[in-house]
């Protein structure tokens, strides 16, 4: 297993990133940077209705307009429909509904955004102006966007076969055992919560360019993918029927994406589609504000969970009511998002015996839900470290204690769930305890004082969180109904001069992959960092490739990495046996050197690279010339990354602003590579955590389906001044099973956090008679549980 | 079309546009410098923030015409061949930036913000930057790396 | 956003020349609410005509009682002026938090007061302070210039050249941001002026910038505790996603204290 290197650029420190020369001068290069010879743009129209039935589309007028080299509209789109990668039975054993997806509506649109007529044409503005000039006669329907009502009598119906609007009722976990708990419980506490729904938001938009080659029928599309072999799979198998050797996806740099730039869009079907139909490049970039109607979103929850507790305040069961909103189609991994990335993960780090779980997937008239950044681990998280804390308080046990007392202990590992996870490794007493230390826990009430004679309310909250990410193995995912496998390539090009182009089937979009993957080839093989350049994001020069998400580049595309070099060695040891004339069990390598045991012989990794590529003194009739390897590692089992969060703030009872004055996060992610990185991932991931406790909703009319927030008028961004600098510090166990032992960062931040923002808010909030809010708890929000509280009491 | 001529990261530029041109696509479409980004249609993401006669603007939310005859700079036009300007220094040494859309965005906006001011504490900088949002960062790195970026252009180090 | 046809006149007299012979013309000052408006597509004018090439509407200068600012002076100049910090700090103050520090290096006071947006920040500096704002045709008594949102005394062809600010005794003014736009939600101008006190709330009325009267009235003596105390009626506020009208009412009076305790 890796350990730290002690040098300047290996495993265990933190060189600066390769990327950030680029970035920093204007050089990267992202979709939209991307121009292609003969370029066309693309417009979309797109429905400004929740729920119609499409009557008429006109365009012969827009189609007269400057500029257009062609509109199409449902009736000319002659391929398929975006499928669904992830397959989930109902309690009673049938598929779930999965209604059609096609790129242009046929009949009937079914959210504001929904996708109505293609406009292609020489410039955007020209695309633009055509637009507005089709005529589209729309028959209104009424439509339905409350997740929580969407199952019950008299909801509008989005597809005819999903009844009710059920996609799947689906459950797991034993049932009578927890009935049977929570008849001899000493007590329940009962809690209903909504996760509400979140916009991801990269600050790139969506961006895609189709380019066909009539020369060799080869099909190149430019994308803003986190996973561009996938996009290749889906979009080339599913939708347009172009096998793999003709079609070429790059996704270059790419803005951000958390999750948003997972799925495969009909946009990026759509471009490539019409530029062999218009014998041109077709590019497409998304507005912000068409971001907010075609980006899938986040979340989408209404929960109701109760806890059973025995009279020592041990849980002794869990069960939990889940209503999940797929939005009006089902994007990519929707489906596992509220099932098996969800509830699987209800233990958290308690040893609760028995835990039954129901979730039901509605449709609704709005924008496709799917994973964004924790991807059902923050959701349970959240309603889990709601739960405990409130039991707490019930029962009158201190909240610390109450954890600790449930906690599994390190000594358990591994670990079998009643939720079909087994965690490897963990130690979450010690985490705590370094959180509680960095966060000022046991002077606490002396702030608290002190905020109070200045008038403001302080509070602090705690969560202690477990997830499972590095997915996935591929026959346990397959089990449960994904359509993929989720192993990783890796594959380790060795030049003859000793420089090494790694290719990597991840994707890095923020990551520091480029950086992070120097460092372990250039501590495993010896070489420079300098000379170590990794690779991605361009199915023709990557052999394959899962992506990235679910924290899984270095867990499990590291360690592809790590077998490729595995096997670099290994033939590179044979070489420098037959050059030092030893045998090969003699051979040991370090540091970059070949040496045989027990004699001073050395020979250089450099010396044996030119030896593969100039075969003149070498095995030739037991070895290939050349050094270059490629791995495919699938992992077998999730990591599990845990730890705690202690969030502090201080409210303002006269306006009700929160500020989040402490945060601190202590976590465990197993091996760190790049700390600097790592710390990075956790800022990152806890600012959006503390976005959607305070700040961040998707908002939609009830009566119209309208998105209320559909701008960044009204869809709050976390900024440089709505959060502090945040305490972040590491205490790892490694995982067990991947040769690295790491277990990924890139969630966790945004998975621990927003229950402890809340909890705060609630300690905060206790004096003046406040138990329960909901996110995001906006000042307003704040302001009228105060005033409520209030009323409240003088009615007693 | 309207011509437009401005001086652009110190070259002369002259070209006939629409008049709906927006700084930014003048720079992008018309000039190729795609450093600098779009990141929203509402002017409040910053991260198209130029200089515009040594002030912080968003190109987004300028026409190009409107421009005729300005200095602009661009985040192409920062550093001195491969020689970093000490802000673009700090955001690497600090770890301030990961995907790097908002980035130049961010730096143009920094460096406009520290420009001629001393010893600027986290909150002054925290407020500074509200006109450029970050989804990835957190802003932690970014503060500090303004904080530093901002010692080094006092110490002469850069422009 | 529409094409359209471009002037830039280099005098206010060949500006009202061209709005008079466009069929839809539209002026554009620092253009950082309008551009936003004209890329939404939300507005197409047949012409735009900058204002930004006519020197003789920037500038600040202190004008009997008070101080003078020129319609195309952007805000970050209004903040930083050391004419202005020194006669009416609270005016200052308020330029130095409009928008972002981007927006304050284009937008205008003109500009602002011209679009009277119900949730920018100048309309409650001029009414509050009783300013009056000069036109190329007149003059205009801010108490008669605020007509509704986006909606003010200004007939077709006229421009405001600048805007003069009476000099209080004390002035303060105390925002509270939308989260999201950081428009104001609500924002309350105090002034103590020679003529008495005077309170002037933004981002709160569905009629834009306002007077009220309550405040005014419990601020005879220019005391926060008193202001607080006011009870402002909620039913003509606003009421959105982010705060309801008695979440506005409320924010009125605690930031018209808060601005009493800060006034300089």
């Amino acid at each position: 297993m890796a350990a730290d290197s002690g040098t300047a650029t290996g495993i265990g420190a933190s060189p600066k990133r390769k990327e950030d020369f680029r970035f920093l001068t204007g050089r990267g290069t992202y979709t939209d940077d991307i121009n292609r010879p003969g370029q066309t743009y693309a417009y979309i129209l797109r429905s400004p209705h929740a729920h119609a039935e499409i009557v008429k589309i006109d365009t012969a007028k827009a189609k007269g307009m400057p500029g257009v080299a062609a509109i199409f509209t449902g009736a000319d789109y002659d391929k398929g429909g975006v499928p669904c990668g992830w397959q989930i039975h109902s309690k009673d054993g049938s598929p779930m509904i999965e209604p059609p997806h096609f790129p242009l509506c046929k009949d009937r649109v079914r959210h504001v955004g929904d996708q109505v007529a293609l406009v292609i044409a020489n410039s955007i503005a020209e695309a633009r102006d055509a637009a507005e000039e089709i005529d589209v006669t729309y028959k209104e329907l009424p439509a339905i966007v409350s997740t929580g009502a969407a199952d019950k009598a008299g909801a509008a119906q989005v597809w005819p076969d999903a009844k009710n609007n059920t996609c799947f009722d689906w459950h797991i976990g034993d049932k009578a055992a927890v009935d049977a708990a929570f008849a001899k419980a000493h007590h329940v506490t009962k809690l209903d919560l909504i996760n509400q729904r979140l916009a991801p938001n990269a600050m790139e938009p969506r961006a895609a360019v189709g380019d066909y080659d009539r020369a060799t029928g080869e099909y190149t599309l430019y994308t803003t993918s986190q996973n561009p072999h996938v996009i290749r799979l889906l979009m080339g198998a599913f939708v347009l029927q172009i096998p793999e050797h003709k079609l070429r996806v790059v996704a270059p740099d790419v803005g951000g994406g958390f999750g948003s730039k997972i799925f495969h869009y009909s946009e990026e079907a759509l471009v490539t589609w019409a530029s062999e139909k218009v014998r041109r490049p077709v590019k497409w970039t998304s507005d912000r504000s068409e971001a907010f109607l075609s980006d899938a979103q986040g979340r989408d929850h209404v929960s109701h969970a109760e806890l059973a507790l025995d009279k020592d305040g041990k849980f002794i069961a869990l069960r939990v009511n889940t209503i999940a909103n797929m939005g009006a189609y089902l994007s990519t991994f929707a489906p596992c998002v509220p099932t098996y990335l969800s509830a699987t993960l209800l233990a958290g780090v308690y040893t609760t015996p028995v835990i039954y779980a129901e979730v039901k997937a509605v449709f609704t008239n709005t924008v496709a839900v799917d994973a964004y950044r924790g991807a059902g681990r923050p959701e349970t998280t959240y309603l889990l470290e709601r739960l405990v804390e409130k039991a707490a308080r019930e029962t009158g046990i201190d909240r610390v204690e109450l954890r600790r007392r449930n906690f599994i202990p390190k000594t358990a590992f591994p670990y079998q769930t009643p939720v079909a996870l087994q965690y490897d490794s963990g130690d979450y007493e010690a985490t705590l305890d370094l959180a509680l230390k960095m966060g000022g826990w046991a002077d606490f009430e002396n702030r608290r004082a002190e905020a109070q004679k200045r008038g403001k309310l302080r509070g602090i909250g705690i969560s202690t969180y477990i997830e499972a990410c590095g997915i996935a193995p591929s026959a346990v995912v397959g089990s449960l109904g994904a359509r993929a496998g989720l192993y990783e390539c890796g594959q380790v090009r060795v030049h003859p001069t000793g420089s090494v182009t790694v290719f990597t089937g991840t994707h890095s979009h923020g990551q520091g992959h480029e950086t992070t993957f120097a460092q372990l080839v250039s501590d495993t093989l010896g070489v420079p960092f300098e000379s170590v350049e990794v690779s991605h994001g361009d199915t023709n020069k990557i052999p394959f490739g899962m992506g990235t998400y679910g924290s899984r580049s270095l867990a499990v595309g590291g360690s592809a990495i790590v077998k490729a070099m595995d096997k670099i060695i290994a033939k590179a040891k044979r070489i420098a046996a037959h050059l030092m004339e030893a045998s090969v069990a003699d051979i040991d390598f370090k540091n970059g050197e070949f040496t045989v045991k027990g004699t001073d012989k050395k020979v250089s990794f450099g010396q044996v690279a030119l030896t593969a590529y100039v075969p003149h003194n070498y095995p030739i009739t037991e070895l290939e010339p050349g050094l270059e390897e490629t791995a495919f590692y699938d992992p077998l089992n999730f990591t599990y990354p845990g730890g705690t969060h202690i969030c502090e703030v201080e409210i303002d009872p006269e306006t009700g602003v929160t500020q989040v004055v402490n945060f601190t996060a202590v976590d465990d992610i197993g091996r760190v590579i790049n700390p600097m990185i790592v710390e990075g991932q956790v800022h990152g991931g806890v600012v959006q955590g503390i976005g959607q406790a305070l700040l961040e909703n998707c908002a939609y009319d009830q009566e119209t389906g309208q998105l209320l927030t559909g701008s960044y008028m009204d869809y709050t961004m976390p900024r440089a001044d709505d959060v502090p600098s945040i305490k972040v510090a590491t205490h790892s166990t490694m995982c067990t099973h991947n040769p690295l032992g790491s277990k990924g960062v890139g969630e966790v931040g945004a998975i621990g956090s927003p229950p402890a923002v809340i909890n705060a808010v609630l300690d905060a909030l206790r004096p003046v008679g406040v138990t329960d809010i909901s996110m995001p708890a906006t000042p307003h929000k704040v302001w009228q549980a105060i005033q409520s509280a209030g009323k409240a009491k003088a009615a007693e | 079309m309207p011509t437009v001529k401005m001086t652009v990261n110190g070259k002369a530029v002259s070209a006939d546009v629409e008049a709906r041109t927006l700084l930014v696509h003048f720079l992008r479409d018309t000039l190729e410098l795609t450093g600098t980004h779009v990141g929203c249609d509402t002017a409040q993401c910053g991260a198209c923030t130029v200089h515009v006669n040594g002030k912080a603007v968003k190109s987004c939310n300028a026409l190009a015409v409107q421009l005729d005859g300005a200095q602009v700079t661009t985040i192409e036009g920062l550093a001195n061949g491969d020689t970093l300007h000490p802000m673009q220094e700090a955001f690497r040494d600090n770890h301030g930036l990961q995907c790097g859309f908002c980035t130049p965005g961010m730096v143009m906006s920094a460096i406009d913000l520290v420009q001629g001011k001393s010893n600027l504490s986290e909150s002054e900088i925290r407020a500074g930057l509200e006109g450029n949002i970050c989804r990835c960062t957190g802003y932690h790195n970014i503060v500090k790396a303004v904080k530093a970026g901002a010692d080094a252009m006092q110490a002469g180090k850069g422009r | 956003m529409h094409n359209f046809a471009f002037h830039r006149p280099a005098s206010v007299a060949d500006a009202v020349k061209a709005v008079g012979s466009a069929s839809d013309g539209k002026i554009i000052a620092g253009g950082q609410t309008l551009l936003p408006t004209l890329r939404q597509r939300l507005a197409s004018p047949s012409d735009l005509i900058d204002l930004g090439a006519i020197a003789d509407l920037k500038g600040i200068k202190a004008e009997g009682d008070g101080i003078t600012i020129g319609a195309m002076t952007p805000h970050a100049e209004v903040a930083s002026s050391a004419i202005v910090q020194g006669a009416i700090p609270a005016l200052a103050h308020l330029a130095a938090h409009i928008g972002d520090r981007q927006v304050r290096a284009r937008g205008t006071i003109g500009g602002s007061l011209a679009n009277n947006d119900p949730a920018a920040d100048y309309p409650a500096a001029a009414l509050g302070l009783g300013a009056t704002i000069r036109t190329n045709k007149r003059e205009i008594k801010a108490d008669d210039y605020f007509q509704g949102m986006f909606s003010t005394a200004l007939e077709d062809g006229e421009i405001i050249t600048a805007v003069h600010f009476p000099k209080p005794e004390k002035a303060g003014y105390e925002k509270f941001v939308q989260p999201a736009s950081r428009f104001a939600l609500v924002g309350v101008f105090v002034a103590k002026t020679k003529g008495g006190v005077r309170v002037a709330v933004t981002g709160a009325g569905q009629e834009g910038v306002f007077r009220p009267k309550e405040v005014e009235a419990a601020l005879a003596n220019f005391s926060a505790d008193a202001a607080k105390g006011a009870k402002v009626p909620s039913g003509n506020l606003n009421s959105d996603l982010h705060g309801s009208a008695e979440y506005r009412a409320h924010l009125i009076s605690v930031l018209a204290g808060r601005a009493v305790a800060a006034a300089k």
